[in-house]
């Protein structure tokens, strides 16, 4: 299916929950969803026969700037060989996004490591700690706006 | 008092001895993991009940200095230090999702030049993968063989670009410097060299009894397990599903090549085993020896320099691309905002995805069998952690 | 050794007799902790390998930090690694020495300017005894460096000399 063909086919199911369907002038075309409607969204996009999108390549945690944080999905589907791209969009000040991990395994580890370093809270994941940093560390490195801390445990930080 | 699910035992003198699971720490140094990885084994006497992996020893904060650079060429050397062992199939992703955001065309030269060194990484690697997996298992003399191969490989990265093991060789538009001369017959030399090794390590190490009594029917990965993980790369293939991102997603000229798509049958043991992995290993690198040879033969002559951009400003926009690193699926996701900077950088890294499945293949088997699993997944600490 | 210190209050022929005998014995068999963190340990297991053969010198790898006398700190230290090398340290016998491998344990490395989680440099930690250079070191370097702590534990003497 091209992606004009998905984005149709999502829109004629979930008509209100798609804020933005870019699929022409976009080198990876996307389709903005609410952050409400990611779960049932991506079960349709997994379990459904035209769509089987099996394969959750990508789930990456960004910081837009502006007081928004973003998650983008990458999924592709192992039988139909098509690709599509789902954007979530959340204030920083309640980054709180629907957890994929019961419908793609692999989210697990992606969302502990968005929550790591962005901050994005995953609702209903079931076990969102820090993966990557310490468990005692302070923020969210990868925001815009981080500061790096002068000390840790006794060590210095910067050079 | 708790409560235990295990069956009170009485001893002969009519005392009750109770057993509970105890927690093993796998700590972040041990001669097995392959780095810094720290693995809480919950066993029950030998038999393991749970693993719960604890990464981020390593973590060298690479998206962070992606944002910072002022420019999309400083960051390769940062992508080569992601999977130290293949080091050039870090570097092309990268330099694919830029050039794609860029919409640069490559000059036919330089997409063959990558496609030797990716190939030529991609057996380096699989020899450092396949020699301290047969170190953990306890043959060390397989080890030293495959180290004095990788050492033949490592001069011909050295004649072309100076460097062993982290090169900042291929650049958007291009690649750093042209093959000297002499490079084409030294890596024929080469491929006539290693072809009959292969069997020598099949004679060492694959079909050896005690090999085989450690890792076939251990850690059975079943296909669909794999898909719903995401694990790619041998992983994948060793649980008999076939998919090579290099056919079925293709970049690069690897669609001029003849080559086949090598995937675990289970000739020894089950189809998804660590011994299929590892099978499937071996037989990549024979392939790529074949690709290797093909595109010595049909090399064109050109410029390599005449793609690189003085400017690297592309437009705003955002791009995943992904490519067939030696361990599997590695992607970069690149959000441009108009400048000369990288706006957001993330790597997704094969291991990462591929160590996310290690507690659910690890499930029933012994402590010895947990070395013997999380070397077949062939994780390398870098791209893990980044 | 504090019995034959005791005794003689400057350096004699038993105590310079002694010491080279002591110092050639230590320098000969440095057995090193296999302490890889990152790109470092590649270069580290190949100076090992064949080709570049380690056991020539006697050097040969422990997993346990407890029978080694040198630890060879190869690759990044991370602040979540930090006070693990410090306890690794601890557990070491005297005579301990430390090789610190490599740009990112000599003093961060190429994350020096942004790297928030990486620790600049292995000595803020642990003491050092020789520094080698390079992203990473070539074997040849790591044998250098080896050879230089050689070199300082010849020079070792069990007599202190007093200002």
């Amino acid at each position: 299916m091209t992606p004009q063909q998905i984005s149709e086919k999502l829109k004629a199911q979930f008509s209100d929950k798609i804020l933005e369907a870019k699929v022409e002038g976009v080198l990876e075309p996307y389709i903005k969803v609410s952050a409400s409607s990611v779960k049932e969204i991506a079960i349709a996009l997994r379990q459904d026969p035209e769509f089987q999108f099996d394969y959750l390549m990508c789930l990456s945690g960004v910081d837009n700037g502006k007081n928004i944080l973003s998650v983008v999905y990458h999924l592709s589907s192992m039988q139909q060989r098509h690709k599509i791209t789902l954007k979530v969009e959340v204030p920083a000040d309640k980054p709180e996004v629907p957890s994929v991990s019961s419908i793609w395994p692999t989210a697990n580890w992606h969302e502990r490591e968005a929550y790591d370093l962005i901050g994005i809270k995953f609702i209903g994941h079931p076990d969102l700690r820090r993966m990557l940093l310490p468990e005692d560390w302070d923020g969210h490195p990868l925001r815009k706006d981080y500061k790096v801390p002068e000390f840790y445990q006794g060590m210095k930080v910067p050079y | 008092m708790f409560e235990t699910s295990h069956p009170i035992v009485k001893t002969s003198n009519g005392r009750a001895l109770r057993s509970e699971e105890m927690i093993i720490n796998m700590g972040p140094q041990h001669p097995s993991t392959h780095g810094v990885l720290r693995l809480e084994l919950v066993v029950d006497g030998e038999i393991v009940v749970e693993v719960i992996p604890h990464i981020g020893y390593l973590h060298r904060c690479f998206e962070k200095h992606c944002e910072a650079m002022t420019n999309y060429q400083q960051v390769i050397p940062y992508c080569d230090r992601l999977d130290y062992c293949a080091a050039m199939n870090m570097e092309y992703g990268f330099v694919l999702a830029a050039e794609r955001l860029l919409g640069i065309q490559v000059p036919e030269r330089v997409e063959y030049i990558r496609v030797i060194m990716l190939e030529l990484q991609r057996i380096a690697s699989h020899l450092i993968a396949l020699g301290t997996y047969g170190l953990d298992i306890g043959a060390f003399t397989p080890f030293l063989f495959m180290f004095r191969d990788r050492e033949r490989i490592l001069d011909l990265f050295e004649t072309t670009c100076g460097a062993r093991l982290l090169y900042n060789y291929i650049w958007i538009g291009g690649v750093s410097h042209d093959l000297p001369p002499g490079f084409i017959d030294k890596a024929k030399a080469f491929c006539k060299y290693f072809r009959p090794n292969i069997k020598e390590f099949n004679d060492l190490l694959s079909y050896n009894d005690i090999f085989i009594k450690r890792t076939a029917n251990v850690g059975i990965l079943p296909a669909d397990v794999a898909i719903a993980y995401a694990c790619s790369g041998p992983m994948l293939r060793g649980s008999g599903v076939n998919w090579d991102l290099r056919r079925d997603d293709p970049y690069s000229v690897y669609n001029k090549f003849q080559w086949e798509v090598q995937v675990g049958k289970g000739e020894v043991g089950v189809v998804g085993d660590c011994w299929s992995r590892y099978m499937v290993r071996m037989r990549e690198m024979e392939q790529s020896i074949n690709i290797i040879e093909q595109a010595l033969a049909q090399i064109p002559d050109g410029d390599v320099h005449s793609a690189v951009p003085k400017r690297i400003r592309p437009n705003a926009g955002d791009l995943y691309a992904r490519t067939e690193s030696a361990r599997g699926e590695i992607g970069y996701y690149i959000i441009s905002d108009g400048t000369a900077s990288p706006y957001r950088v993330k790597g997704r890294s094969p291991s990462f995805v591929n160590l996310s499945v290690l507690p659910e293949i690890c499930r029933g088997y012994m402590i010895a069998d947990i070395v013997a699993i999380a070397g077949s997944t062939d994780i390398v600490l870098g791209e893990v952690d980044r | 050794m504090g019995l034959l210190d005791k005794e003689f209050n400057n350096s004699n022929v038993v105590i310079t007799s002694l010491d080279n005998l002591l110092n050639w014995a230590r320098l000969s068999s440095l057995w090193g902790m296999q302490f890889g963190l990152a790109c470092c340990a590649i270069e580290m297991m190949a100076t090992g390998a064949s080709h570049y053969d380690l056991d020539r010198f006697g050097i040969f790898f422990r997993a346990t930090p407890r029978q080694s006398d040198v630890m060879i700190v190869a690759g990044t230290v991370t602040l979540k690694m930090a006070s693990r090398i410090k306890r690794l340290y601890d557990q070491m016998s005297e005579p301990r020495y430390v090789i610190s491998m490599g740009s990112c344990s000599n003093c961060g490395g190429p994350y020096w300017e942004h790297g928030y989680h990486v620790l600049k440099g292995v000595d803020r930690v642990i003491p050092v005894d020789v520094y080698v250079p390079g992203c990473p070191p070539r074997p040849e370097a790591l044998i250098e460096g080896l050879l230089k702590l050689q070199d300082k534990i010849r020079q070792h003497s069990s007599v202190k000399k007093t200002a």
